[in-house]
């Protein structure tokens, strides 16, 4: 298992080199997005309108951070659990996104859009608000500002600690549940 | 009768918002370190890290631990010699959590179901209330997590089904959420009563310390033989395997319908996070 820096916006090249299990450090601009942002995303390019943000090279961060105490950019800002998000990724993958960041499992189609678009899915530490929130170095919304822990952020990071979940390869980091050790099976 | 001063609730409970989301309880720190100690793999030895790193964090920089503050969650034992004055008791826990939350710099996720539209105060908190004898008022506080919510079930199974049954499900439903819940996990389980009764036990069943198992020897017992073979499933600290998949279990049991075999599932992921006040 391989230790990588990687900056945005991401290219081809960083995606296809990771391994499931590999960590990586990100530093540069990502963007949040959960539910509610999500869905006007997807009706944004149904509407044929522009997006908030340039998502070719994009990295999303599934995110609805707490509120800002003074004196820091943002609150407690760790992963919400991603396959809410399994709807509208494939599609954003199509277009350009190159990676999302968030915990627990995805689709079997994200995990094929991962390979057909030479992307991957990140985990974070799921819970570790505190402690993400460390490598947030900026924070503004810039869409859907009404969603209020939901509205889209552009975060400016400094290696952001991540690991592989899925790659572009189809590999996958997460343990396969072992019915039969635990009698259910 | 005593009475107690509507702004006593209020300032009670907005406290016990604001402590509750960025100090996780000794129980909980304590047991982590048991089951740091006792993973072998390096990934599951990092989440823990990292898990106390936050916590360190959390008290020293005022964060809150976690992003997800919760829906606020009250068990209420309110003795039937008190009164507060002034103010509901419902609306003044609300009134409290409306203050907490927004002082404490805590995220407010509470919404409207079909619209989505934040209701922006994180209210209404959803209350238990019980009357108990006495002159006291108990209020339990719990940051109940979406993610985690998420992943619990109910389920109403043939009597015949027996424990083998319950075991069953409940095992298979920390398999089915494998990663999603942010283990390590705790599992809270009610049995008996009702359909809806059973969701109030595993709630209730999760307010229970950590290491305290049930009074009761032989549910103590069920506690004991169902962590041990859920964490046979190796999911593991975030799910990138190991030992520690639940941190403990709770059985709440009840009396039911000589028909029924209610069981619910509720799962509260490893930021667990509660307090108590009496007044």
């Amino acid at each position: 298992m391989a230790e990588y820096k990687l900056s945005t916006p991401l290219t081809d090249e960083d995606m296809v080199q990771l391994k499931a299990g590999d960590v990586v450090k990100l530093t540069g601009t990502i963007y949040t997005a959960r539910d509610a942002a999500h869905k006007r995303l997807v009706d944004l390019l149904d509407e044929g309108k522009e997006l908030p943000f340039e998502l070719k090279g994009s990295v999303v961060y599934y995110v609805g951070p707490s509120p800002a105490p003074p004196g820091r950019p943002i609150g407690a800002a760790g992963p919400t659990t991603s396959y809410r998000m399994d709807t509208y990724a494939p599609r954003l993958h199509s277009l350009g996104q190159k990676a999302s960041i968030g915990k627990g499992k995805r689709s079997d189609e994200v995990k094929q859009a991962l390979k057909d678009n030479k992307a991957v899915y990140f985990g974070a530490t799921g819970g570790a608000g505190a402690l993400l929130s460390m490598c947030i170095k900026e924070a503004k919304v810039i869409a859907f500002d009404e969603l209020g822990p939901e509205a889209i952020r552009e975060l400016t990071v400094e290696d952001f600690p991540l690991l592989v979940i899925n790659d572009s390869h189809g590999g996958e980091l997460y343990a396969v549940p072992d019915r039969k050790a635990a009698g259910i099976e | 009768m005593r009475t107690i001063k509507a702004e006593q609730v209020i300032d009670a409970v907005a406290k016990m918002c604001v402590s509750a989301n960025r100090y996780l309880p000794e129980d909980v720190r304590k047991r982590f370190e048991e089951c740091a100690a006792a993973e072998d793999s390096p990934a599951a030895k990092e989440v823990f890290r990292q898990i106390k790193e936050n916590w360190e964090l959390a008290e020293k920089s005022g964060l809150p631990l976690c992003q997800d503050t919760g829906l606020a969650v009250y068990i209420v034992e309110m003795g039937e010699d008190v009164r507060v004055e002034g103010m509901n008791i419902r609306d003044a826990i609300d009134a409290g959590t409306r203050k907490g939350y927004e002082e404490g710099f805590l995220r407010k996720s509470s919404c409207d179901p079909l619209t989505r539209k934040n209701t922006g105060d994180n209210t209404p908190s959803i209350i238990h209330m019980d009357v108990v004898p006495g002159d006291k008022l108990k209020i339990t506080f719990m940051a109940k997590g979406g993610g985690s919510e998420n992943m619990s079930r109910v389920t109403m199974l043939a009597p015949a089904q027996g424990w083998a049954g319950i075991k069953k499900f409940v095992i298979e439903r920390v398999a089915e959420a494998g990663p999603n819940p942010c283990p390590p996990t705790m599992v809270g389980i009610g049995i008996g009563g009702t359909f809806e009764y059973s969701a109030l036990l595993a709630k209730k069943s999760l307010m229970r310390k950590v290491g305290e198992a049930s009074p009761d020897p032989e549910i103590a017992k069920l506690e004991a033989e169902l962590m041990e073979d859920i964490n046979k499933l190796g999911i593991g600290p975030m799910g990138l395997g190991g030992k520690t998949t639940v941190f403990d279990v709770k059985i709440e049991m009840r009396p039911c319908h000589i028909a029924s075999l209610p069981l619910a599932v509720n799962i509260q992921c490893h930021s667990s996070r509660h307090e108590e006040v009496e007044l």
